[in-house]
């Protein structure tokens, strides 16, 4: 399934992070995965949330640099072998990953990636069963 | 428009006449009533008599801001107290800030100079000006204010600050002109463009001044304002704003050259340069009885052009101020100018203007480190493309500069905007 993400691009300073997550909780907004990538002075905090678009709006008020990223969410069940079956998809139509992250979300495991050509990546998955 | 015809484009060898007669008169003004002048033209053996022609101007002691702060508050006016009707004030950094004072002639003159720049940038009595200048001690606000009075343009005297409150009322009313710091033109602009107010604000024209700026932060400001912007050059030791201005030519500020009278120097020598050399800026004030200032040297880094300019005026023009000799920073034995890095960043269509400058030293080394800010499409999911555009200015700043800055890429507004005068520098070396 192809969903938003946010990327919040922040400065490496103490305390930007938590800045983050108490505007999304004061918005009553759940956060349901995150990861945070990091550069030399800088750091892009990505987050799937409950209420995108309700997000993208408390953070932008707050004068954060957000912009919505697409990536790609496919089932991975929590046992030996799930992940493996997604890469060697993605390897076998020369897909390269630009980087991923996994959540649960329920009782399924997904796996959040990222790929320059997230239809491309979508249509191999399902052709394959997954996703 | 050309305010004042009669002077502006007066023939060079009637402008010298005036210019030698004027010089004999303040000369002779300022060594009877100031003592600091009468003891330094005696020093060099010079009488008020051997001042013929404005040709011996050279032979006349500089002065410096210094002077101005050892002979605070009002040790250097020329005039009883009883003839001063306005007094202004330079913030000082450190310490005692520094003092003017002004004749009712003096404010005249001073609103004369601002009016043929407000006029030779398209103003007229039809235009409502807003000055967001800062209104009180600094020059800027009342100076340009009185110089609208004079065109006998409307004022829309907003000051500076409350940046939403000077939107709605360029809106309301109209505004047509604006006179600001470049640095504060450039915020509003951005507001402006945030409220999406751009088609709905109708300015024509921008006098900004008060601190240097370059061809690319007025190609932006012209963009983002829809507006022709020109140079508004003054300092408070000389009057104020409206020493000189820029026509509709953009090709250099005219200097009011009657009334402040410019040179060029060599700052190590103090000799006099020719034409389209750069060297430091020099004034006398020609017709100034306040306080009258003999080779004021201003610090400012620039050069002179005495050909006629394409508009009519006579009066000669001075290039872009390159920064102030104290402006200058010495970073690894390398002259760098933090106007040098502004021209860089606009040339740059993924940065914004807002830059700031922190220098140290570390083990012995210099280091040069610059905060700077994408534009808002610039900052995305994708780290690698971020950290190529900091790349890409590092490449140009060594290719201009010629030393390795190191760039940092900050949150969108986290540069402080400045209302006045920018700040862009902290260097935190310790020379002893």
């Amino acid at each position: 399934m192809i969903i938003q993400q946010i990327s919040v691009f922040l400065e490496n300073r103490a305390g930007r992070t938590a800045e983050v997550a108490k505007i999304l909780a004061e918005a009553n907004i759940d956060i349901q995965a995150y990861n945070i990538a990091e550069s030399n002075d800088f750091g892009v905090f990505r987050l799937i949330v409950s209420d995108t678009e309700g997000a993208v709006i408390a953070l932008k008020k707050a004068g954060l640099a957000v912009v919505l990223t697409t990536v790609l969410s496919a089932s991975c069940p929590n046992t030996p072998g799930s992940l493996t079956k997604i890469l060697d998809v993605l390897a076998g139509k020369s897909i390269s990953v630009d980087y991923m992250y996994s959540y649960i979300h329920g009782d399924a495991n997904q796996a959040i990636i990222r790929t320059k050509d997230i239809e491309a990546c979508q249509a191999a998955l399902i052709a394959a069963g997954i996703a | 428009m050309i305010f004042n015809p009669e002077k502006e484009c007066m023939s060079r060898e009637d402008l010298r006449k005036l210019q030698s007669e004027r010089l004999v008169k303040i000369v002779k003004h300022a060594y009877d009533n100031v003592p600091m002048y009468k003891e330094r033209m005696d020093a060099l053996g010079v009488k008020p008599e051997d001042i013929k022609s404005i040709d011996d101007i050279v032979k006349l002691p500089f002065t410096t801001k210094k002077d101005l702060r050892d002979f605070y508050p009002d040790k250097l006016f020329a005039v009883p107290r009883s003839e001063i009707v306005r007094f202004h004030a330079s913030s000082g950094t450190t310490g005692k800030p520094i003092v003017a004072g002004y004749t009712a002639h003096d404010v005249e003159n001073w609103a004369e100079g601002v009016a043929r720049c407000l006029a030779a940038g398209g103003m007229s009595k039809e235009d409502t000006i807003q000055v967001s200048y800062g209104y009180g001690l600094f020059t800027g606000g009342l100076g340009a204010h009185d110089g609208a009075t004079k065109l006998g343009a409307a004022v829309l005297p907003t000051s500076a600050g409350n940046t939403a409150k000077q939107i709605m009322l360029m809106e309301d009313l109209q505004s047509t002109g604006l006179c600001c710091t470049p640095s504060y033109a450039l915020f509003l602009a951005e507001e402006i463009e945030k409220e999406g107010k751009k088609d709905a604000v109708k300015l024509k024209s921008g006098f900004f001044g008060a601190e240097p700026w370059t061809e690319g932060m007025r190609k932006e400001l012209e963009a983002k304002l829809g507006i022709k912007a020109y140079d508004l050059y003054g300092l408070t030791e000389i009057s104020g704003p409206g020493v000189g201005g820029e026509c509709e030519c953009q090709n250099g500020t005219h200097l009011w050259e009657d009334m402040f009278y410019p040179e060029i120097i060599n700052p190590e020598t103090g000799e006099q340069l020719p034409d389209g050399v750069e060297g430091e800026l020099v004034f006398t004030t020609l017709d100034k009885w306040g306080m009258p200032m003999l080779r004021y040297r201003t610090r400012d880094l620039t050069h002179l052009i005495h050909e006629k300019c394409e508009c009519g005026r006579t009066l000669c023009r001075m290039g872009r101020i390159l920064g102030r000799t104290d402006d200058m920073l010495i970073i690894r034995g390398v002259n760098v100018f933090p106007s040098q890095v502004e021209s860089i960043l606009l040339e740059i269509p993924e940065f914004q203007g807002q830059y700031y400058i922190t220098v140290d030293r570390v083990n012995n080394v210099d280091t040069f480190d610059i905060d700077v800010e994408l534009r808002e499409e610039y900052y995305s999911d994708d780290i690698a493309a971020m950290n190529k555009l900091a790349d890409k200015l590092v490449g140009r700043i060594v290719s201009v500069i010629g030393i390795k800055p190191k760039i940092h890429i900050v949150e969108p507004g986290s540069i402080t905007r400045s209302m006045g005068k920018a700040k862009h520098v902290t260097d935190n070396r310790k020379f002893k």
